[in-house]
């Protein structure tokens, strides 16, 4: 070995094994998309792709699932954002999902479109022929998926086996599907929250508003804080007040908290994150919160 | 922060108390957020636990909790002011060497537990065994359980020389108790006669940054950037991973396997030129010549090339239920390139208890490791394992089923 040393971060580290996941998928697979919902990790994801591909362009379309209830700020910045990459956006609707009957919409209070979306997404899968979906999960974001690998296999029904995991040695993917199945890939998996607002921060990336603090009338439900919408029913005595909140998430308006904060930048978002003592998910993400293995049921129905 | 990346694979079984001293890192730490905490208190209140039992913070899925087994390897991560690290929790039951193999492969380091009341055992040898196939560069033992051998250095001195019989990379040996926490991220009040660093301290200090392969040049091509339009038009870039050496414009450059040669024109990311590139970032390089260069082809260093081989002879763990035979057609992959092979002989086996390999084996079972000698279909330009964990590495695929079904690591190449 050499005697000269070379120090990377670890955010160079992650950074080149997640370009290295994204040129795999792109080379292996026929017909990959990349799944964009406006959050934080897929924005990196974009910025990933960006590193792995130009001058070329992505050597596949963006898709996202639409869920009709998403924060309006973050639809204007998923279209803004998609222009000016020059790339392709394919939007999959559960309205229309809906409208065709093949799901059928929650209603009350605590009616949410979130587990929607599988249906959807499958949907669209099948509809566009796709053998691989690249999403932005991490595995710090819950236990289930500390368990999955990072080219995750899906038979015809879009289920999850955590017993028939192939092992992933080294930096050599098998990216090799079956007839019917499809790969989950997740570049990011072994990216933390904090390493997400550091790669936001080092690469000043563009996020939506609502990651940032700013006032916003909010109603309390079980602990947690949530936009006032149409979307969302309130109960008795949840009562509007107005706030000022971040989200750590972006999810559906139906089930995704704000927190209160003050970080109006993303460096004093980094500042809170370090400091926090509860998970993104189990703060902000009602949809984590029904049972103990509420990821794990999730994800063997074809949850991402 | 910036701090640099540690790898790490736990080695050990549930009885060594692996899943605490995981769990204790993570919660000394301060990794555990209260939601965490307040769920893993009220199962082991719902458990009948007497204690709040750390071991379930690492407990994934539901059948895991439910019959207090691990299924598979996890991966987690956790920061210190001083580093970032990614550990690889490898279960220690029937699968173990499947598993432990595939998180020591990606591994800087790797934590080798022992219960302080049996020290050396059958089980650390294969730990040991394993680590050193693989060439994880550092070891460090973690002799677990001193509260149970009242904190004695006698025994701590004993199981040291065992260990140190074992060959093992930059050998630590730390006693700790994971349950009362003593050297795991704070120094032990018990043990004063151990004037080492607690593991946490140890793991933030070991010197990873000679560990990159900066000797011979290698660059597996793994995509090729041609956007064909507008003002990059003549723009044919090749990214990939450096998998060895330091890469700077002006640099020769074999191009295997066609074996011709051209320099490297230059070496840059989306961002922009690059001074000079090393493992394992991931880089776009542009040839001088106009050469038809394409996925799974490898540039490297014309003085000191890697063998372009249509024969390897690779050191194999097999992990799929269904048995290696001689004969065995297979799929490799090895860097950004597949082939097919044929497993021409079973050379040898090794015995899990001897660990000495044993000849003329009829079959690989799941978790066997042994010599295979593999034919290809077409060549595949590879290092000894010895010398770069990258272009050394291949794994085995089932054709039929498209399962990963062993992982090599390559002895010698003709």
């Amino acid at each position: 070995m050499s005697t000269s040393a070379r120090t990377l971060t670890h955010l160079d580290e992650l950074e080149a094994e997640a370009i290295h996941i994204f040129r795999e998928v792109a080379a292996e697979l026929e017909r990959p998309v990349l799944l964009f919902s406006g959050g934080k990790d897929s924005i990196v994801l974009l910025r990933l792709a960006e590193k792995a591909f130009r001058p070329g362009g992505f050597p596949f379309p963006v898709m996202h699932v639409d869920t009709g209830h998403n924060f309006p700020e973050v639809i204007a910045f998923r279209d803004r954002r998609v222009a000016e990459l020059g790339e392709r956006l394919i939007v999959a609707s559960v309205q229309a999902s809906i409208d065709k009957g093949r799901v059928v919409e929650e209603t009350g209070p605590r009616a949410s479109r979130n587990r929607l979306q599988t249906t959807t997404l499958l949907d669209a899968i099948e509809e566009h022929r796709f053998d691989a979906a690249i999403g932005g999960a991490r595995r710090d974001e819950e236990r289930a998926r500390a368990k999955e690998r990072i080219f995750s296999f899906r038979d015809d029904f879009g289920q999850w086996n955590p017993r028939a995991q192939r092992p992933e040695l080294w930096n050599i993917y098998n990216a090799r599907v079956r007839k019917g199945e499809h790969v989950r890939v997740f570049p990011i998996s072994n990216w933390t929250e904090l390493d997400v607002w550091q790669y936001v921060a080092r690469e000043q990336l563009e996020l939506p508003s609502i990651y940032f603090a700013h006032e916003r009338e909010v109603f309390r439900r079980d602990g947690m804080l949530y936009a006032c919408s149409d979307y969302v029913e309130r109960i008795e005595g949840e009562d509007p007040f107005t706030a000022s909140v971040r989200f750590r998430t972006v999810g559906d308006m139906t089930c995704t908290g704000g927190v209160v904060s003050e970080a109006r930048t993303i460096g004093e978002v980094v500042d809170e994150i370090a400091a926090t003592r509860v998970t993104e998910r189990g703060e902000t993400r009602a949809d984590d919160r029904f049972t103990e293995a509420a990821m794990e049921d999730r994800k063997r129905v074809g949850y991402f | 922060m910036q701090a640099e990346l540690l790898r790490l694979v736990t080695c050990g079984s549930v009885d060594d108390g692996k899943s605490t001293l995981i769990g204790r890192l993570l919660y000394d730490t301060k990794q555990i957020f209260v939601d965490q905490m307040e769920h893993i208190e009220e199962t082991s209140r719902r458990r009948g636990d007497a204690y709040v039992n750390l071991a379930l913070l690492t407990d994934g899925l539901r059948a895991e909790r439910e019959q207090g087994i691990t299924i598979d390897v996890a991966y987690r991560s956790f920061v210190t002011p001083r580093r970032r690290f990614q550990l690889a929790d490898a279960p220690g039951h029937v699968q173990y060497t499947r598993n432990m193999v595939t998180g020591a492969s990606t591994a800087d380091l790797a934590i080798i537990l022992v219960d302080a009341r049996n020290g050396v055992v059958e089980q650390t040898r294969r730990h040991a065994y394993i680590t050193s196939i693989l060439r994880v560069p550092h070891v460090t033992v973690a002799v677990n359980k001193m509260d149970l051998v009242g904190w004695s250095q006698d025994r701590y001195e004993e199981i040291a020389r065992d260990l140190e019989t074992l060959g093992l990379a930059d050998l630590h040996v730390i006693p700790l108790s994971a349950l009362e926490g003593d050297n795991v991220v704070d120094a032990s009040e018990h043990m004063p006669w151990y004037d080492g660093p607690p593991l946490l301290e140890h793991l933030e200090a070991v010197d990873i940054a000679y560990d990159r392969n900066l000797d011979a040049r290698r660059f597996p091509v793994q995509w090729v950037i041609r956007p064909m339009s507008g003002e990059h038009h003549d723009y044919r870039g090749y990214a990939g991973s450096v998998a060895g050496g330091v890469w700077r414009a002006g640099d020769e450059v074999l191009v295997l396997p066609s074996g011709r040669r051209s320099r490297v024109e230059a070496v840059e990311t989306a961002d922009g030129p690059l001074d000079e590139a090393v493992p394992p970032q991931s880089v776009t390089i542009r040839l001088s010549d106009d050469l038809d260069v394409s996925r799974g082809d490898m540039l490297a260093a014309p003085e000191h090339a890697p063998t372009v081989a249509r024969e390897v002879e690779a050191r194999v763990c097999w992990m799929s239920e269904a048995p290696l035979e001689p004969r065995t057609r297979l799929g490799v992959k090895h860097t950004t390139r597949s082939v097919r092979a044929i497993a021409d002989e079973l050379v040898s086996v090794v015995d899990i208890h001897s660990l000495a390999d044993v000849p003329g084996p009829e079959r690989l079972h799941l978790n066997d490791i042994g010599i295979v000698r593999l034919r290809l279909s077409e060549p595949l330009a590879v290092d000894p394992y010895s010398e770069n964990r990258e272009t050394g590495a291949l794994i085995l695929i089932d054709e039929a089923s498209n399962d990963t079904v062993g992982a090599g690591m390559v002895i010698s190449a003709r």
